[in-house]
């Protein structure tokens, strides 16, 4: 598959194909605004959905007692891991894009993809906080420290690269989803790059399927360039997730 | 004395801030309910839910109006079928061959693997299947339409493989040593032990990784629409072009269909449907992991 996309694909990479806008000239084409776009997303998804996503699962291992409501917190959360991301996007269109009057703007689309990476963040999340072995909360409590103080100075930390690692790997399938975002109207043809969170905008999965549906040899192959550029981008996200995994766990000896 | 206060009043804001946070979470999904409920119930208004639900015809955008949502399913259940019937026997077979007979050397290069495999975007597998499967099909079976549903049922099942084989390997794994060592004793062979002990043992396991994996294909959106293309149909043939409820919920989006008019509201009927569909098997995926789990001591 990778050998498919690189044999057709690779010609057309270049710098300029990087840096110049949609086109109907398969010649001319590039993918700046889609890059630009998803950066964007990435960066807003990340705003908001790490420290939602993280003081969730604080408050589901440290603080939450065995109730019904918890317990339907966690149930809940387990259902949603599941939901197909279509559904996001239904969602997003009638709750951001109609509801609260944002349009088909960066800001709709950054908080549908933070509701659909959200339960990914706290399912991992809490693995990690559950790895850090209760000992070193009691000898927090022991020295007189309060919850919170024990939680932010000695349990966070020491989950923080397995938290980082899983945070890592949520976004890296926020930037690949193209599904939601068509949902909620992410355009295909956008000849300028967004400037404020509330600017139109669009994105390299969804060039890629525009690209992709075309009938034209030419934007197969663009389609194919544009993937390479995605896929370079995940790998990047994912080594950079192993290498704080494999940097970390090495300090870190109970 | 004062400062303890202030730390007391600041203990419980945090805990309440955090609460909150995953409050989102029920939110969400009552806010999913929510929306499909209400614009549901407005579209059955229009549409009586009989002729939806029992109708064959799903024509929307043509006069007369049909909407009957069963060529849809029916769509979106030869997707699943299809993706099953690559997945589901490849991805027992990895995971027995994973869990089983793997040497560690081995292991650490195919985890990692399938693990790439699961990350990668589903567009980049409608691609895969435009460009590379369906030139394929076309040449072993003549006169497959461009868009059909055996290639959108192919890059789904390479979806959904590891998903199972992961699943199923830790069912299978966490089967205690000592049963494989007791057939041993009895003289089995490997393949013996692999089958007719570790896998009755981990069964429920992996039979709710098959549910999830089914589950995962139904909700497929990006590979079936760019693949199994546009028309909604009754049929049962793998080469035709059929539309699934994922790739129709895409087509209206990218259209100018008008807020509020009746196709607006179908891609929440249909949204619905998936919804319940998807939902129905995660709850019974986990039910049956949990309800009929051999307990080891």
């Amino acid at each position: 598959m990778l050998w498919d996309a690189w044999d057709k694909g690779a010609d057309w990479l270049s710098i300029k194909f990087l840096t110049s806008f949609p086109s109907r000239f398969p010649e001319e084409a590039g993918i700046k605004s889609a890059l630009m776009g998803s950066i964007w997303l990435m960066v807003l998804t990340a705003i908001m959905s790490i420290p939602m996503g993280i003081g969730s699962a604080v408050y589901l291992e440290e603080y939450a007692r065995k109730s019904i409501l918890t317990q339907l917190i966690e149930l809940n959360i387990s259902n949603l891991a599941g939901v197909p991301s279509i559904v996001y996007g239904i969602l997003g269109l009638a709750l951001f894009v109609r509801g609260l009057n944002m349009e088909r703007s960066l800001i709709s689309g950054a908080l549908t993809l933070t509701l659909l990476i959200l339960p990914i963040i706290i399912i991992s999340s809490r693995e990690a906080i559950r790895a850090v072995p209760s000992s070193i909360r009691d000898a927090s409590y022991a020295l007189g420290a309060t919850k919170w103080q024990t939680i932010s100075y000695h349990v966070l930390p020491a989950a923080i690269p397995g938290i980082l690692t899983g945070n890592i790997l949520a976004l890296s399938r926020a930037i690949g989803e193209a599904a939601p975002l068509l949902m909620i109207g992410a355009l295909t043809f956008i000849a300028f790059t967004p400037e404020s969170i509330f600017d139109p905008f669009t994105a390299l999965p969804i060039q890629i399927f525009n690209w992709a549906s075309r009938p034209q040899a030419e934007f197969q192959y663009l389609a194919a360039a544009a993937i390479l550029v995605l896929l370079a981008l995940l790998m990047t996200m994912n080594a950079a997730a192993i290498i704080i995994r494999n940097k970390y766990q090495k300090n870190l000896k109970w | 004395m004062d400062r303890l206060r202030i730390q007391r009043i600041r203990e419980l804001a945090i805990e309440k801030t955090l609460f909150l946070c995953a409050l989102v979470s029920v939110l969400t999904t009552m806010g999913i309910v929510l929306v499909l409920v209400f614009e549901t119930l407005s579209f059955f208004e229009e549409v009586p839910i009989l002729e939806f639900l029992t109708g064959t015809t799903w024509a929307p955008s043509f006069r007369p109006q049909h909407f009957g949502v069963l060529p849809l399913i029916n769509g979106t259940l030869m997707i699943a079928l299809g993706a099953a019937v690559i997945a589901l026997p490849l991805g027992i077979a990895s995971a027995i061959y994973l869990s089983e007979y793997a040497k560690p050397g081995v292991k650490a290069v195919v985890k990692p693997v399938l693990e790439i495999l699961a990350g990668i975007p589903t567009v980049v597998y409608g691609y895969f299947a435009i460009s590379f499967i369906t030139p394929l099909i076309r040449e072993v079976v003549p006169g497959t339409n461009i868009f059909n549903a055996a290639s959108a049922s192919i890059v789904v099942g390479i979806m959904i493989l590891p998903m199972v084989s992961s699943l199923s390997e830790d069912a299978m794994r966490s089967v205690p040593g000592a049963l494989r060592e007791g057939a041993y004793a009895l003289g089995s062979t490997k393949f013996d032990v692999s089958t007719k002990i570790v896998v009755p043992a981990a069964l429920s396991g992996i039979i709710a990784s098959f549910i999830l994996a089914i589950s995962r294909a139904i909700g497929e959106t990006m590979a079936v629409t760019l693949a199994a293309g546009a028309t909604a149909k009754m049929t049962l043939n793998f080469f035709e072009s059929i539309q699934t409820m994922t790739a129709y919920i895409v087509q209206v989006s990218l259209g100018d269909t008008p807020y509020g008019s009746i196709e607006y509201r179908t891609i929440f009927a249909v949204g619905a449907v998936l919804f319940v569909m998807t939902f129905i098997m995660n709850i019974a995926s986990m039910w049956i992991k949990n309800r009929y789990r051999e307990v080891y001591t």
